[in-house]
Order: structure tokens, then sequence, then C-alpha cells
């Protein structure tokens, strides 16, 4: 629900998080990590995934 | 001064430094080469466990890239070229080619994976303490002026401080966010690449780069063949704001040239993030430095960043050893400016051009590869003498839009 990412397809490029208005997404040694508090659900990071990793589900409740 | 030892062998690394850099790309290095040989203390940070990889990057330079590096870093060495290339073959939407030969070198594909590092070992030997496999997590902030960085190594973590922090941190840009300079780029302003780099392949020309324009192929974008080998190539695409993601029309593509790839294998598979467009009026604060991709310094219409990178890196290093030598961080704005006068101006004519080119529709695409010559191609993809082009396609009724946007 919310934020979701597809840890078998992400390739840790890091194109969502420099897409991200809010700072929700950094990329650590082990992938994508997400700031539940700070992701707004906007969908952007989803637009950039070159692989379609990323599924921003708008009307789910929050990222949490 | 208190010192740290991250492993038990090698340099010492101090708990403070003239400039933290943080990124082991060619924007970190480069200003990390410039500020060492003027004999200030640096320190460079790259997370990653190895510097290079996995590359982000097609790896294609021009001769007249490799010569502004060779300024900056002097001769680069045979082990970090793949292929040199004399030429391209263009493909408008219809699959006719117009073909660019130089004859003679014309560029080069690189080996990232060993230039990136070469890169970083002539920093080093200037000089700079470089750390891979440790990730900048946090800046230090006094008041709004950045005084260091909070550093990572295996989980231990370590507060290092500097007079000015280089965020090279490449397009997720997170170091200059942090610091409350928002680099934050827009959707429109980044494509998405995705690339293969296959063996057994049967091209065309190994010493020709392949370009394949189209909407249908790639929207708002192209697929490229740069080869590495005679049989070998990194083949990629790069599109944006498009319905699909990268990787579906990489292998439609694939998919619809059997010729090319009905026997390939593919050996690296990479994706990532193009700025192409978006430059910042502002790429500084007190205490810190935005370089490279991190400052979205990549040309608009082919994405080249190396280039880029390693020039705003070399200004960024001669500006700030004036901002210290001088003690007056003040003097750091003048990266602003001069970046501008020396790379903004022309990138941000050349960001115009792709605007227009976006908009063309796969019949003007035609159009344009019948009335084009190569070496005008070639012209048109670094924006140089738009005026000549304009006066080109103003003949043809169908393109007078097009011309006049150039002129
Ligand atoms: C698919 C694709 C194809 C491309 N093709 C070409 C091409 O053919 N020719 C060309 O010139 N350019 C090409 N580019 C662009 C080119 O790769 C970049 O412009 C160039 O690498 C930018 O250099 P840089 O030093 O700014 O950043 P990078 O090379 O990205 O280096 C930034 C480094 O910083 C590190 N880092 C990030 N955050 C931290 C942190 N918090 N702490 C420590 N380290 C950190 C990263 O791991 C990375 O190694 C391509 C890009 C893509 C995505
Ligand atoms: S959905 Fe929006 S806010 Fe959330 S991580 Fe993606 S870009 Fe950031
Ligand atoms: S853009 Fe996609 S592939 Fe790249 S790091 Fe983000 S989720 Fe992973």
């Amino acid at each position: 629900m919310g934020w979701t990412i597809d840890r078998e397809k992400c390739l840790k490029c890091g194109a969502c998080v420099s897409v991200c208005p809010f700072l929700a997404l950094e990329l650590k040694d082990d992938g994508i990590k997400i700031d539940r508090n700070k992701c707004t659900l906007c969908g952007i990071c989803e637009k950039v995934c070159p692989v379609g990793a990323i599924k921003v589900n708008k009307g789910g409740k929050s990222a949490r | 001064m208190e010192q740290l030892r991250l492993i038990k062998v090698g340099r010492v690394l101090d708990k403070e430094y003239d400039v933290v850099v943080v990124g082991g790309g060619p924007g970190g290095s480069s200003t990390a080469k410039t500020l060492a040989d003027k004999g200030l203390r640096v320190a460079l940070f790259e997370k990653r466990p190895s510097i290079g990889s996995e590359k982000r990057c097609a790896e294609g330079l021009s001769i007249g890239s490799i010569k502004i590096i060779e300024d900056i870093f002097g001769k680069v060495p045979k082990k970090c070229f793949a292929r040199m290339i004399n030429g391209a073959i263009v493909y408008a939407p219809n699959g006719k080619n117009v073909l660019v030969d130089f004859g003679k070198d014309a560029g080069a594909i690189m080996e990232r994976k060993i230039f990136d590092k070469w890169l970083a070992m002539q920093a080093s030997k200037a000089g700079a303490y470089v750390q891979s496999k440790t990730e900048v997590y946090d800046v230090i902030k006094e008041g709004n002026s950045v005084r260091g960085v909070m550093i990572n190594f295996e989980g231990k973590k370590y507060e290092i401080r500097s007079k000015v922090v280089v965020a090279a941190d490449g397009v997720e840009s997170t170091v200059a966010r942090k610091a409350g300079l928002n680099t934050t780029n827009k959707l429109i302003n980044i494509d998405s690449g995705y690339q293969y780099e296959m063996s057994n392949l049967k091209l065309k020309d190994s010493k020709k780069i392949e370009i394949f324009m189209g909407n249908e192929i790639a929207p708002r974008g192209y697929v490229w063949i740069f080869p590495k080998g005679k049989d070998v190539a990194n083949v990629g695409i790069g599109i944006a704001m498009s319905k699909k993601p990268a990787r579906y029309y990489l292998d439609k593509f694939i998919e619809e040239n059997p010729k090319i790839f009905s026997e390939s294998s593919i050996i690296e598979v990479n994706s990532g993030g193009i700025p192409v467009g978006g430059f910042l009026e502002n790429m500084v604060m007190d205490g810190l430095v935005v370089v490279g991709d991190a400052a979205h310094q990549v040309n608009p219409i082919h994405g080249g960043g190396m280039k880029e990178a390693t020039i705003a890196g070399n200004i960024a290093g001669e500006v700030i050893y004036r901002a210290i030598k001088k003690n007056n961080m003040s003097i750091l704005k003048k990266y602003n400016k001069l970046w501008w006068k020396e790379r903004g101006k022309h990138l941000r004519k050349v960001e115009r051009l792709r605007e227009v080119v976006e908009k063309l529709s796969d019949d003007e695409l035609n159009k344009l590869a019948d009335v084009l010559k190569g070496e005008d191609l070639i012209e048109f993809s670094r924006g140089e003498r738009l005026l000549k082009l304009g006066k080109i396609l103003i003949k043809n009724p169908d393109l007078i839009q097009l011309a006049k946007k150039l002129m």
C-alpha cells in the first residue's frame, strides 16, 4: 500500500532520489531507503525509475 | 591535531581538512586534484566500495573533451579507453540513416570502472586523502554555514570538519539539499537511462556510434549503440516523461532488431537518471559548492556529463583556493559567475534547443535527416552554429518553424 519498491528489480541508480521534492529517498548500500514521514505519495519517483521498480498508490493511506 | 585511522595501514585521516569533497566521480576527482595541486588539504569520500562501478554511463567522450580532461589530469593512459571511434550513424524514425565519417579518431568509448579510478588516483597522487566505502550521511552546520560532514565507515560514525564542502555526489544530490540548498531537479529535466553492455553483437561498423531516433523507439530521446570492441557495445536508451519505463523501450528495440542482437549476450545492466536541464543560478552556500550532475551540469541534448563535471570541478577548485587563501567565504560566489560564463550560457542555449527538438514529430525528424548532412548533425547535437543550420532548414517549407527557433 502507498509507496512500494520491488527490490529485485531496483538497480540502485539513484534516479528516483534526484527528483523527490521532499528528500524522502536515499540510496544506501543495500538499496533505496524511504523516510515514510517525509513521503507525500506524490508519485514523481515512480515516473522516473528506468525499470519501473517503484509503485505509488495515491489512493492508499499514507506511505506508512 | 587529532587523527583517526579508518584502517590499520595507509594514510591517517585527520579530523579537519581545508576541503571535504563528496563523491568519487569525475567532478569530485577534478575538484580534489585541482585543490591538492595547489597544496590545500583535501579529503574525498565515495560511498560505493569501488570508484567507477557500477557505471551509470554510456562512456562516450569526444576527442575535444578528452583533451580538456587531460589539461587537468595529465595524459590519460591507454587502459582507460575501450575503443576509439571515428564517426556516427544516425537513424531517422523511417530508418533512413545519416553517416558522419571523420576519417580519423574523433572520440572514444571509455572503460569507466578503470577511468574513474585513474582520475581518483591522480587526485590522491596530488595529495588528496581518498576513501571509498565511506558515506557522507550529513553535513555539519553552524547557523547558515556548512562546516564539515558526518561520515559513516562500516557503521562507525565520524565528524570531519572543513572550511568548504564540495557536493559532487552525482544525480542523487542529497548533500546540498541536506545543507539547505535546493537542488531537486524537475521531472521534465531528468531523463531515465537504461543500458545493457552486450557482447556477440553484429555491429554495422564497430568504429562508429549508432543513434536511433523516433517517438516510437525512444520518446523524447534516443537509443544508442556505443561500441567497446568489435562485437561489444553499450546499448542503451535515455527518455523522459514517458508512459512506460525506459527498460520497456530498450527491450522492444532489441527485440525488433534481430540482425544486430539475435546472438547477443548481456554482460552488465545499468540504469540511471540523466539531468538534461534545469541549470542552477546559485550553486553555492557559505562553506558549500555543488559540482557536476549534482548541479545538473550535463549537455541537455546528448546527455554527456563527464566533461562538464571535470570542468566545473576545476573552476570550483580555483575559486575555493582563492576563498581559503583570502579567508573570505564570500569569494565562493564567484563559482556561479565563472561557471555560467564558461559553460552555463552555452548549455542554456542547448537546453532551449532540446525543448524544440523534443517536440518534433517523426515526420519532422525524417525531414531533418533528409536535409542535414553528417557534420551538420554533429554541430546540431552540440548546439553549435545554429544560425548556419537555421539557414539550411529554412529552405524547406516543412522545417521553417524549426529554422526560426534556431535563428
Ligand atoms: C545511462 C547514462 C548514460 C550516460 N552516458 C554518458 C556518456 O556517454 N558520456 C558522458 O560524458 N556522460 C554520460 N552520462 C553522464 C555521466 O555519467 C555523468 O554526467 C557523470 O558521471 C557525472 O559525474 P559526477 O562526478 O558529477 O557524478 P558521478 O560520476 O555520478 O559521481 C558521483 C559519486 O558520488 C557518490 N556519492 C553519492 N552520494 C554520496 C554520499 N552521500 N557520500 C559519498 N559518496 C556519495 C556516488 O556513489 C558516485 O560515485 C550518462 C549517464 C547515464 C545515466
Ligand atoms: S512518492 Fe513523491 S514524496 Fe514519496 S518518495 Fe516518491 S517522489 Fe518522494
Ligand atoms: S530509480 Fe528505480 S532502479 Fe533506480 S534506484 Fe530508484 S527504484 Fe532503484
